[in-house]
């Protein structure tokens, strides 16, 4: 791996390598060890185009604790934002000498056309509608940590997929890792072509939901409404939204997702997200393993490097 | 203007297939075709050697963006014009997106002077359909026709005359004057924020589809429109299928429409945006391999009636971006002959008589243009294109006449040359070099 910029671009080697790596990593650091010095004297930037405190503290925690030096470009406050082109951004960051550049953005292809401006490895953390590879290898790593497998497993996912860089990046590493995926939301909200992708396609959530193991649940913003994806907020909730007694006819064990950040009342309601079932919370513990895995394989030590640590 | 004296000299033009028909020799006199047989002698006329070259009418653009006045960094008339030569065009019209746009007498009257002034291409401006592109308030359309510019095709392009009203009185006001309205058919609401075709690579992409029906639903419209009036429509730019059957249903119904298709449009595919790179970022967007076929095809019957370029020159910047906010077109000035015969003639689709129809005979037909598209004939004005079809070249941006380098075929083999150009009898290129 040079780069990250599309969950598509992993086989299903690579794949597990990362997932593997990640549990391994989590398992050292349960035991007390909280950072490794694996990535010692390398420099990680966050440049971050889009507000996403969640997701640029995921990632500076998961380089802190591989001890790599990070340093955060926010577009805020900087050169950035007043007018310098991603090119010059992407020059200056060369010149600093990047190992690797986690870079979250508003315009989709914009973690690619950086890929061809600097040396370092290159990490998709967003890139408008397009892809967010490692929130679908942390949406994977946490099935698999629940349900023991993801093989086979029938995963639902729920919203606006058009507009959903999540649904895209789970479609593809969900089917790379052998799960069957359905996808379900307003006609109006799903990419024209998505006949042609490797998953199945519903408009009737209550037909999916007791067939599903997992149920992944995507934001949807009340906005949409003004361009026409749907009549009403409350129409849309009543439809689509995960509210507790669609709850009660999951399947036992059946787990419910959600990338964050959450519009309760909206696509889930409280009580919902709230639950045992609700994986929310251990989505946001495992980014971090999953975002170290990724940094450590990307900008990277050896193989045995990792198993050296703490044991 | 240097260019008319030189006019007055003579070339004698051996051994040029005419059309792609046997050899022949060509004597160029006074800037008119005096005479044409085989070993034609004539001791004032300056030989120029065109063994195994094609002699086509001099190419006619319907659609060019010269970027003057305004954008004077990406392209200058002057700048564009020697383009335009290089290319093996005698005339190109210039659209009316300039800033100040060519929506009045006085500034179709500037870009035909500078045309005039350049010297290495005739520069025909287009009028603007509405004030500013506005979409709501006609322009002046009959100052405009009866300037010294003698504008006869009107366009927004780069906007599409949505307003079906406002579009249904464009037609209907430049009947007066033999007009003809091009539009750019692009249906706005369906194509807020679109980026690239619809489809399979745009939903994989997260990019914003730009679909096809927006662009046949205004075809269909302005056909129909066109039919109740009676009057003229072209069509700039067909892109899909779609479209080339539209056009085929309302010319069987006699409506009174032409079309035009660009090079890239006849090659390339929506599959290259998987780089993300915006050089192929383009509005109309490239579409899929259907298509391309739809649209070779529809070249080839007369469904569509010529190739247009619609030479868009961007600076550097404006195309090193992330693909949203990069600049939409490509050049095409200078490579539009090699891909067309890429496309049409080595595929057998298309003779080069064929050529010198779509790329220039029918484009100055549509145009209203006296003077070029004619055929190479004895008394004809000597607009005169040769062409060497079995050379290969390499695509060199930083190598072309134009200020813009902003091609997607660099890199790319592609088949021909342009020798050389002759306006009205006075080389703009000779042995490939721009005079
Ligand atoms: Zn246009």
């Amino acid at each position: 791996m040079r780069h990250l910029l599309s969950a598509g671009d992993l086989t299903r080697d690579e794949a597990v390598l990362v997932l593997d790596t990640a549990a391994e990593l989590a398992r050292i650091s349960g035991r007390s060890v909280k950072k490794f010095p694996t990535l010692r004297g390398r420099t990680v930037v966050n440049l971050f185009y889009e507000d996403s405190t969640r997701t640029r503290t995921s990632f500076e925690l998961a380089a802190k604790r591989m001890s790599a030096d990070v340093i955060n470009f926010s577009a805020k406050g900087s050169s950035v934002s007043k007018g310098e082109s991603l090119k010059d951004t992407a020059l200056t960051l060369q010149a600093m000498g990047a190992d690797g550049v986690v870079i979250r953005h508003g315009s989709a292809g914009s973690a690619h056309r950086l890929a061809g401006w600097v040396d370092g490895a290159v990490l998709n953390a967003g890139d408008g509608t397009h892809e967010h590879p490692t929130q679908a290898l942390l949406d994977v790593y946490t099935m698999r940590e629940r349900m023991g497998r993801v093989d086979g497993l029938r995963v639902a996912i729920v919203g606006d997929i058009l507009h959903s860089r999540v649904a895209r990046s789970n479609v593809l590493l969900l089917h790379t890792l052998g799960a069957e995926v359905t996808l379900v939301a307003p006609p109006t909200l799903m990419p024209v072509s998505v006949p042609t992708w490797p998953c199945a396609v519903s408009y009737d959530l209550d037909e999916v939901l007791p067939k599903s193991d997992v149920v992944m649940m995507l934001r949807v913003q009340a906005e949409r409404m003004k361009d026409a994806f749907f009549p009403t907020a409350r129409e849309y909730s009543r439809r689509y939204g995960l509210d507790r007694d669609r709850f009660a006819r999951l399947q036992d064990g059946a787990i419910v997702m959600h990338p964050g950040p959450m519009v309760r009342g909206m696509e889930i309601s409280a009580e919902v997200a709230d639950s045992a079932r609700s994986t929310v919370n251990e989505q946001v513990t495992n980014g971090v393993s999953v975002r170290m895995a990724v940094l450590y394989l990307l900008l990277g030590g050896s193989g045995s490097a990792i198993g050296n640590q703490g044991d | 203007m240097h260019k008319t004296l030189e006019a007055e000299s003579a070339y004698l033009i051996r051994g040029a297939r005419i059309a792609g028909g046997d050899p022949g020799d060509i004597l160029i006199r006074d800037g008119v075709i005096a005479d044409i047989g085989t070993g034609l002698t004539a001791d004032d006329a300056e030989p120029v050697d065109a063994e195994g070259l094609i002699a086509l009418p001099g190419l006619v653009d319907l659609h060019t963006h010269l970027r003057e006045p305004g954008r004077e960094d990406a392209e200058t008339v002057a700048s564009g014009a020697r383009a335009a030569a290089m290319g093996g065009y005698t005339a190109v019209h210039a659209m009316a997106n300039t800033d100040p746009v060519a929506d009045t007498a006085g500034v179709v009257e500037q870009v035909w002077r500078l045309g005039r002034e350049s010297g290495h291409c005739d520069v025909q401006p287009v009028g603007a359909v509405t004030r500013g592109l506005d979409g709501r308030h006609l322009a002046e359309l009959g100052a405009m026709a009866d300037s010294v510019a003698r504008v006869r095709v009107f366009s927004d392009d780069g906007m599409c005359v949505s307003d079906a009203l406002l579009m249904r009185r464009a037609l209907e006001y430049v009947k007066a004057f033999d007009g003809v309205v091009a539009q750019h058919a692009q249906e706005p609401r369906l194509t807020e924020g679109a980026q690239m075709n619809e489809g399979v690579v745009s939903d994989r992409l997260g990019l914003t589809g730009w679909p096809a029906v927006a662009e046949e639903a205004i075809i269909a419209r302005d056909c129909l429109l066109t039919e109740h009036v009676g009057s003229r429509l072209h069509v700039c730019h067909v892109s899909t299928k779609g479209s080339v059957q539209i056009l085929r249903w309302a010319k069987g119904r006699g409506c009174d429409v032409t079309a035009e298709v660009t090079p890239h449009h006849l090659l390339l595919t929506d599959e290259l945006a998987e780089t993300y790179d915006p050089i192929y970022k383009v509005n109309p967007p490239l579409r899929t391999a259907e298509d391309v076929h739809a649209l070779r095809e529809g070249l080839a019957d007369g469904t569509i009636d010529c190739v247009a370029t619609d030479h868009a020159p961007h600076p550097i910047e404006a195309k090193e971006a992330e693909w949203a906010n990069a600049a939409m077109g490509m050049v095409g000035l200078e490579t539009a002959l090699s891909v067309v015969q890429h496309t049409m003639v080595d595929t057998g689709m298309l003779d080069w008589a064929g050529v010198a129809d779509r790329m220039s005979i029918a484009p100055a037909r549509i145009g209203r243009l006296t003077g070029h598209g004619r055929p190479i004939a004895v008394g004809e004005p000597a607009n005169v294109t040769l062409y060497d079809a079995g050379a290969k070249r390499d695509i060199d941006p930083a190598a072309m006449a134009s200020k813009s380098r902003n091609t997607p075929y660099q890199g790319m083999r592609v088949p021909g040359r342009v020798v050389a150009t002759f306006l009205r009898g006075a080389p703009t290129v000779l042995k490939g070099k721009i005079q």
